[in-house]
């Protein structure tokens, strides 16, 4: 049975991709997702605004170092050895190459273009075969239109093409009034791939003390049911690859996304429940279900049940449930 | 030979780099100025650095210096290479030590930053008290007048104590030459080697002690030998002088740079000569150069080897043309003959008479300068040369001050100046210890020492103050060594730099500015109205000397480049830009790349932005036109009030305008006896914001004025009858709650030029409006538009009438908030942790209060001149303060309870002999009285002042004698007030006996977790995990549990507290602890600087403390024993955060992960296994039931 695939110019050798998680810090876990057979392995994100808010950090420190008086000169030890966030990620990339056989993909959040094209560059530099970009915007501004909002992204992946060799992915949320658009809009701008969806915190509002506070994303947000669906619309309309993340749990999922046109199925939370190991057990259940369905290959199943390929395509588009079973009942 | 490396370092780094590379074992203990001594060997061995045989040596921190000298001596016993460093009171505490190891012929030398010891004051600068003061040890006594000198002599005294095996004390003077930077040449390794050959180190090694040939050492002695036996060391130290020179010897063969025990200098035939020995020889070694270059026929010898005392090589050295002496000590022996070295060359010329050594009669006479780093300067050496020339020259004269009391001061030419080197230069610059500009200076150094052929020479003063400290730095650069040991003085700078607009206004910077300097000054005033915002002062030195004028808006600057309040590296430019050491674009050049090199690792973003923020200067420093004449009939202010009391004018106020050095011996106190609360004429105006009160808001919960470090927001109670004579401004509102009368009004005021703008107050301000989320009922707002309504407002509340405090439940926040604070305005860091404490407890009990201060934090911001924070009530009672020392301030309280407790025993005693006249019952009220509260305390005041009213009619010499004892009837509340390095180290052994003890003081523990005051200094509190100086990679050990081990006396009240947690438990300890009638200790909480974080966060710091369970919080209160409760309250909840939650948050324990990593999580989950393991202990411990008798 041949399980390899290709996602963003890569081949892989399976279509089973661990995804940003804490793990990826740990050489000792990824060793082991390796061993377990994950196809590559997508770095945790490197956020520029941590990087920025470390600066500031580090510029208070400073001026506290400098905070003197006549008995003593500062007040904490400083060592020139000192490590920040930028440089602690490059040096897991360079670790995970050389450790590693499968390709490693870099994923890097930016909040100003110079952060990103800075630090894209200095993850190719550090060895990534491919950057995942995890990208996400809200417009607050009720005069900025959904164009100018996709515009933004679509000009910060051409200043990127442009400063970076790498493949790149752009991992998008789904909160765009056109997905497949927006998509094709990327591919144009040499984008090597999609990923869908980032899931974000969210604003919550605490009557305890009447503060903002951020929550973690709700399980509603991970929906495995509204990745398939955007997987399914673009297989056919774009040349890109298309990775999904969230929400996989075990080779059924991940064989459905594949049905619906996936390169990879990216995984994450399950992993983190049960240990880097379980990744095995997963692509077995998916070899198995893969046998017992009779497929030979990944790309002899790849988009097979997707949007374009299915009979009844409405599957695909149907928002409501009653629609459905009027449409059933004629 | 090849061109010698030079570096540029300070005498500190000089002498460790020395003793680092020739020592195995290194004992240290913080005190300054010769902390960075251990604190360098200290980093270098957490590096992994190695000695010159190539092992790490061993650091170890002591709990004092006594415990430091007793690590080396059995060091040094057991066979290793060991030293240590220490000033002024330490060197006191190694005394014992140093008389054994010197007993036994050990080699070895401590070295020494020489500083002068306590006596009517604490002072923390340089005089030879402390060596003077070692002399007697059978140490040796080595000493080094400069950078380069301590650097070499350094080498030199280890070499010659291995081979003479006399100890030696390699002595320079503090902060002068131990805090200088200077180019010195480096020693190359194989001058290590060649000076400390290896069978020297292996025959110390021999006669160590060894189970394979045991000895035993240290026996007792009796009338019969001891005597013999001690002299039997007469020859080691007659050779001494001799191996000395042998070594200096060997060094200048080596090194060429020659030595002699005794240097002369000057004019080969001088009739007229100095002696004396430290940095004052250098600023002596420039005079005498211009004086014989004037055809004058002087000359000095510099004493290197002042023990053992070798009388003949200082004979080799002095010309025979010597007529008149002067010997100058920078020391003082009360009731002597004269100072230590004076009468050693006394004794030495008396001594060598029959020699025939000299023709002429040698008139000697001594004098005393320098003490305490007072100035000593080419004006000074030219007195005593003057006065030499005299007929009959003063003896025991001083120099530097004017003594019009016993009139032994030498008058000296305050303008005399020795002329300036082609070529060379010096500049001043003002600054703020927060502003960066020592550190932007130091940096400047190095960049003209590395990058020009320059010599260079810097020097950092620093008022006493820890918010808003004044730094003045002084540099000096040249073609040639720089010698001059003296600061900048008066038309000698060729650039003055004010870093900070408002000491226009304090200070007349420009006096010492030279003709046709340049003046760089940092104000926000446009180019075009800078003239006219100057002082007239300053317009009229600007014309006088021909002063070329440069504004820069530094601030403005760093605000556009992303620099925050950072101004130092755009100074530094602006500072190259004008004077043109370097060619412009390559100093920028080279500034950018010291930036790279400090923040290059730590953030490139940093790089980027002081990068763009020294483009950016350069853009904006402008020349100024300078007008024709003087437009400003702006004057300074006077520095306080004139409605201040004499003594404040005279003497407080000229020490804060900067001209202490001015002030006569007549004016101060013979015995260091100052009057208290003037702290308050002391207007620093620090902050930029001051908290404004939303009247409509609050809720009067008093939580403001608690946790305000400088005692400068207050609350008051008054009836509204008095706000008839209330300016406009000020604010008030009937005071919310049952307790007060109707038509009593509240206000919240603000002391506006005493706050410095921390904004804690707003932080733990607990309302808000539902309007809008983000108002409090504090805000901060700019102060400027508030000041001149603020002040008015503040006057008048100073007016008001303090509340009865009989009627004020004190046990509530808001009630003990409404007592008038007697600690105010002190000069602790903005955000300071420690001082709502004292605050605190001054509100509680502060007319009745006597404390000892051990040295720290707490007595400087407590007592160093010019002001204090301690005050008094309107019927003049307040705390009575005093510090002794470090080590001994448990005892020290505890001799102030026997002796009140002595005094108000016989009182009683003779009351009973009055119960005639005075009545049964009134004796008994009077000796039986309850002054456990308030209204306790007032009824035994009434009761005593009837007693001596009465006694007064009696008028027998008995009632009399009563009368004077009669106020120690009234209650006096005993504290001992010191930080962790005190109570948990030096001073341990000492809280323990006084623990033990059962005498009712209370003892107040500011636990900020490392030593504060000398720079942040691991101690025993200091916990696992955290990086601090002597512990550059981590603390390995957890915290000591000191509460835990008070607690087992069983009779000890104990409280665990943070006041930023949970303010009402402390106060609730506080009142506890002091009516408790045995020992009370109290461990409070407080974030310091030391700790890595911003301090307007200190009061969520405290809050992660406890509820990571850092901090439990808790009393332990044996009354509750003698109920039959359990006597332990625990006042916390189990941990409810991750430890990592809060060591995240400060940069002590964030550090060690970003050097680290691995360590630091070793450390944490340590740490956080321990805290919940104590916590339980706790709980079990607080839920024991306690079996009834």
């Amino acid at each position: 049975m041949d399980i390899s695939t290709q996602y963003l110019g890569l081949d892989l050798k399976n279509p089973l991709v661990p995804s940003a998680s804490p793990m990826m810090k740990s050489l000792d876990s990824v060793r082991k997702l390796e061993d377990a057979g994950a196809a590559a392995i997508i770095m945790h994100s490197l956020f520029e605004e941590e990087i920025s808010h470390e600066h500031e950090e580090v510029m208070l420190l400073m001026e506290q170092q400098e905070l003197s008086h006549g008995e003593g000169s500062h007040f904490i030890p400083t060592y020139e050895d000192y490590a920040n966030g930028l440089d602690a990620y490059l040096e897991q990339i360079q670790r995970l190459k050389s450790t590693l056989e499968i390709p490693v993909i870099a994923s890097l959040n930016g909040i100003s273009l110079d952060g990103w094209i800075d630090n894209g560059r200095k993850l190719e530099e550090a060895g990534a075969d491919a950057l995942e970009l995890n990208v996400f915007f809200i417009a607050t501004d009720s005069n900025q239109s959904g164009a100018e909002v996709e515009d933004r992204y679509t000009s910060l992946l051409r200043e990127l093409r442009e400063n970076v060799s790498i493949p790149i992915c752009m991992k998008l949320s789904s909160h765009f009034s056109s997905i497949p658009h927006l998509v094709k809009q990327l591919e144009i701008n040499g984008a090597a791939g999609v990923s869908l969806f980032n899931c974000f915190y969210q604003p919550d509002i605490s009557t305890d003390t009447l503060q903002v506070i951020p929550t973690p994303p709700s399980s509603s947000e991970t929906n495995m049911l509204l990745r398939m669906r955007w997987i399914a619309i673009l297989y056919s309309q774009v040349g890109l690859s298309l990775g999904v993340t969230g929400g996989v749990k075990n080779g059924n999922d991940a064989l459905k996304f594949l049905l619906a046109g996936a390169d990879v199925v990216q995984l994450c939370t399950i992993l983190f429940e049960k240990g880097p190991e379980y990744l095995a057990q997963i692509l077995t259940e998916l070899k198995v279900k893969m046998e017992q369905l009779g497929f030979d290959s990944i790309s002899e199943l790849k988009g097979s049940i997707s949007h374009n390929a299915v009979k009844d395509r409405q599957a695909f588009e149907r928002a409501q449930y009653f629609r459905h079973l009027t449409v059933r009942g004629r | 030979m090849s061109t010698p490396r030079t570096t540029i370092i300070d005498g500190n780094e000089a002498a460790v780099w020395v003793a680092y590379l020739t020592n195995e074992v290194i004992a240290i203990y913080p005190i300054t100025p010769s902390s960075t001594m251990g604190e360098l060997a200290d980093q270098w061995s957490s590096e992994g650095r190695t000695n010159h045989w190539g092992s790490v040596p061993n650091i170890t921190e002591m709990q004092s210096e006594g415990g430091a000298s007793g690590v080396i001596h059995g060091a040094l016993q057991a066979g290793s290479l060991a030293t240590t460093f220490t000033s002024s009171q330490g060197l006191l505490l190694m005394i014992p030590n140093m008389y054994k190891i010197a007993g036994e012929l050990t080699p070895t030398v401590f070295h020494v930053a020489a500083r002068t010891v306590a006596t009517h004051a604490l002072s923390i600068f340089c005089d030879h008290s402390d060596v003077m003061a070692a002399r007697t040890t059978g140490f040796g006594i080595l000493a080094s007048g400069s950078v380069q000198e301590v650097m070499d002599m350094a080498l030199i005294s280890q070499a010659a104590t291995l081979e003479g095996r006399i100890p030696l004390i390699h002595m320079f003077d503090g902060f002068r030459t131990s805090h200088e930077l200077n180019r010195i040449v480096m020693l190359e390794s194989e001058t290590v080697e060649a000076m400390i050959p290896r069978s020297l180190v292996q025959a110390h090694r021999d006669r160590s002690l060894s189970p394979e040939h045991p000895v035993i050492r240290g026996t007792s002695q009796n009338p019969d030998v001891f005597f013999q036996a001690r002299e039997q060391v007469n020859s080691y130290y007659q050779r001494m002088p001799e191996v000395v020179q042998k070594a200096m010897n060997h060094f200048a063969q080596l090194t060429g740079r020659k030595y002699r025990l005794f240097d002369y200098i000057g004019n080969s035939d001088a009739n007229r000569i100095v002696i004396l020995m430290g940095s004052g020889a250098e600023t002596v070694d420039v005079t005498i150069d211009q004086m014989n270059a004037a055809g004058e026929k002087v000359g000095a010898v510099k004493v290197r080897l002042f023990r053992p005392f070798d009388s003949k090589a200082l004979f080799d050295v002095l010309p025979r043309s010597v007529k008149q002496i002067a010997v100058l000590d920078r020391t003082k022996e009360p009731g002597a003959e004269g100072e230590p070295l004076y009468k050693d060359i006394v004794t030495a010329l008396a001594q060598n008479q029959s020699n025939h050594e000299f023709d002429q009669q040698i008139n000697v006479v001594g004098g005393r300068y320098g003490l305490s780093s007072k100035e000593f300067t080419p004006g000074m050496v030219k007195s005593i040369f003057d006065e030499l020339a005299k007929p009959e020259p003063k003896n025991d004269f001083t120099v530097g001050i004017y003594d019009d009391v016993s009139h032994k001061s030498l008058d000296y030419d305050r303008n005399y100046r020795v002329s300036v080197v082609k070529g060379s230069m010096s500049a001043v610059f003002y600054g703020l210890g927060s502003d960066g500009t020592v550190s932007a200076n130091k940096n400047t150094i190095k960049i003209i020492g590395e990058e020009t052929d320059n010599y260079v020479q810097g020097y950092f003063e620093y008022d006493s103050k820890k918010a808003g400290a004044v730094t003045i730095s002084h540099l000096r650069f040249g073609p040639d060594p720089i010698r001059s040991a003296h600061l900048v003085e008066t038309g000698e700078a060729a650039l003055v730099a004010c870093h900070q607009p408002q000491f226009l206004l304090r200070y007349d910077m420009l006096a010492q500015a030279a003709e046709g300097a340049i003046f760089l000054l940092n104000s926000p005033a446009p180019a075009e109205e800078v003239w006219e915002s100057l002082p007239r002062l300053y317009q009229q030195a600007i014309l006088d000397k021909q002063i070329e004028l440069y504004l820069i808006d530094a601030y403005a600057v760093a605000r556009k480049t992303g620099m925050g309040a950072r101004i130092n590296t755009i100074m530094q430019a602006c500072f190259f830009a004008v004077t043109g050491i370097l060619e412009t674009n390559k100093a920028i050049e080279v500034i950018k790349v010291a930036v790279e090199k400090s923040y290059g690792r730590k953030g490139r973003k940093l790089v980027k932005r002081n990068h763009k923020a020294i483009d950016e200067s350069l853009h904006q420093l402008h020349k100024i036109d300078i007008p024709e004449s003087v437009t400003s009939t702006q004057e300074q202010p006077p520095a306080v009030s004139k409605n201040a009391p004499p003594f404040v004018q005279e003497v407080t106020g000229e020490i804060i305008a900067g001209r202490g050095n001015e002030i006569p011996v007549s004016l101060f106190p013979a015995d260091g006896t100052f009057p208290l609360g003037t702290a308050a004429y002391e207007k620093r105006n620090l902050a930029l914001a001051i908290p404004v009160w939303d009247t409509d808001l609050c809720t009067h919960c008093g939580k403001c004025p608690l946790v305000c470090p400088h005692t400068a927001i207050r609350s008051k109670i008054f009836n509204q009858s008095l706000l008839v004579d209330a300016p406009r401004s000020f604010k008030s509102v009937a005071v919310k709650g049952k307790d007060f009368p109707q038509g009593t009004m509240i206000s919240y005021q603000v002391a506006p030029e005493d706050c410095t703008g921390c904004g804690l107050c707003v932080e733990v301000c607990p309302i808000r409006s539902k309007e809008e989320p983000d108002k409090k009922a504090l805000n901060m707002l700019t102060q400027a538009p508030l000041l001149e309504d603020e002040k008015e407002s503040w006057s008048f509340f100073t007016t008001i009438p303090e509340s009865d405090r009989s009627l004020i439940k004190t046990s509530t926040i808001k009630g003990a908030m409404l007592l008038e604070p007697l600690f105010e305005f002190s000069g602790a860091c903005v955000g300071c942790g420690e001082t709502p404490y004292i605050k605190l407890a001054t509100q509680l009990f502060g007319d009745r209060m006597i404390i000892a201060n051990a040295t720290g934090c707490s007595s400087i911001y407590g007592g160093n001149l010019p002001t204090t924070p301690w005050t008094t009530n309107d019927q003049g009672r307040g705390p009575a303060w005093s510090n002794s020392l470090f080590e001994d301030n448990a005892e020290f309280g505890l001799g102030f309870r026997l002796s009140i407790d002595h005094h108000a025993l016989v009182a009683r005693q003779k009351l009973s002999s009055f119960k005639e006249p005075l009545g049964e019952e009134f004796c008994d009220a009077l000796i039986n009285a309850d002054q456990a509260d308030e209204s306790g305390i007032w009824e035994q005041r009434q009761r005593v002042d009837l007693l001596k009213q009465t006694l007064k009619k009696i008028g027998t010499p008995e009632s009399g004698e009563l009368a004077d004892l009669a106020d120690y009837l009234v209650h006096r509340s005993v504290w001992i007030i010191g930080g962790d390095g005190w109570a948990y180290d030096i001073g341990f052994g000492g809280l323990d006996h006084v623990m033990a003890s059962g005498k009712n003081v209370n003892i107040l523990v500011l636990d900020t977790e490392v030593y504060s005051n000398t720079g942040g200094q691991t101690s025993k509190a200091t916990p696992r995990g955290a990086v601090a100086k002597f512990s550059a990679g981590g603390k390995p050990s957890g915290k000591k549990d000191l509460a835990m081990m008070a607690m087992s006396y069983e009779n000890v009240y104990v409280a665990q507290i943070a006041s930023g947690a949970k303010d009402v438990q402390t106060v609730r300890a506080f009142l506890e602890a002091e009516s408790y009638a045995g020992v009370s200790l109290i461990i409070a909480y407080s974030p310091c600087i030391a700790h890595g974080v911003d301090l307007k966060n200190a009061l969520r710091q405290q809050e992660l403390a406890v509820k990571s369970g850092h901090w439990p919080l808790f009393r332990f209160d044996p009354r509750r024993s003698e109920r039959g409760e359990n006597p332990l309250t625990l006042d916390s909840k189990e941990p409810s955060i991750a430890y990592r939650d809060f060591i995240d948050t400060e940069a002590r324990f964030s550090f060690l992960g970003r050097t680290r990593p691995e360590i630091a999580e070793e450390h944490l989950n340590k740490s956080q296994s321990q805290v919940i393991a104590r916590y339980r202990h706790y709980q079990q411990l607080s839920e024991l039931q306690v079996e009834e008798d």
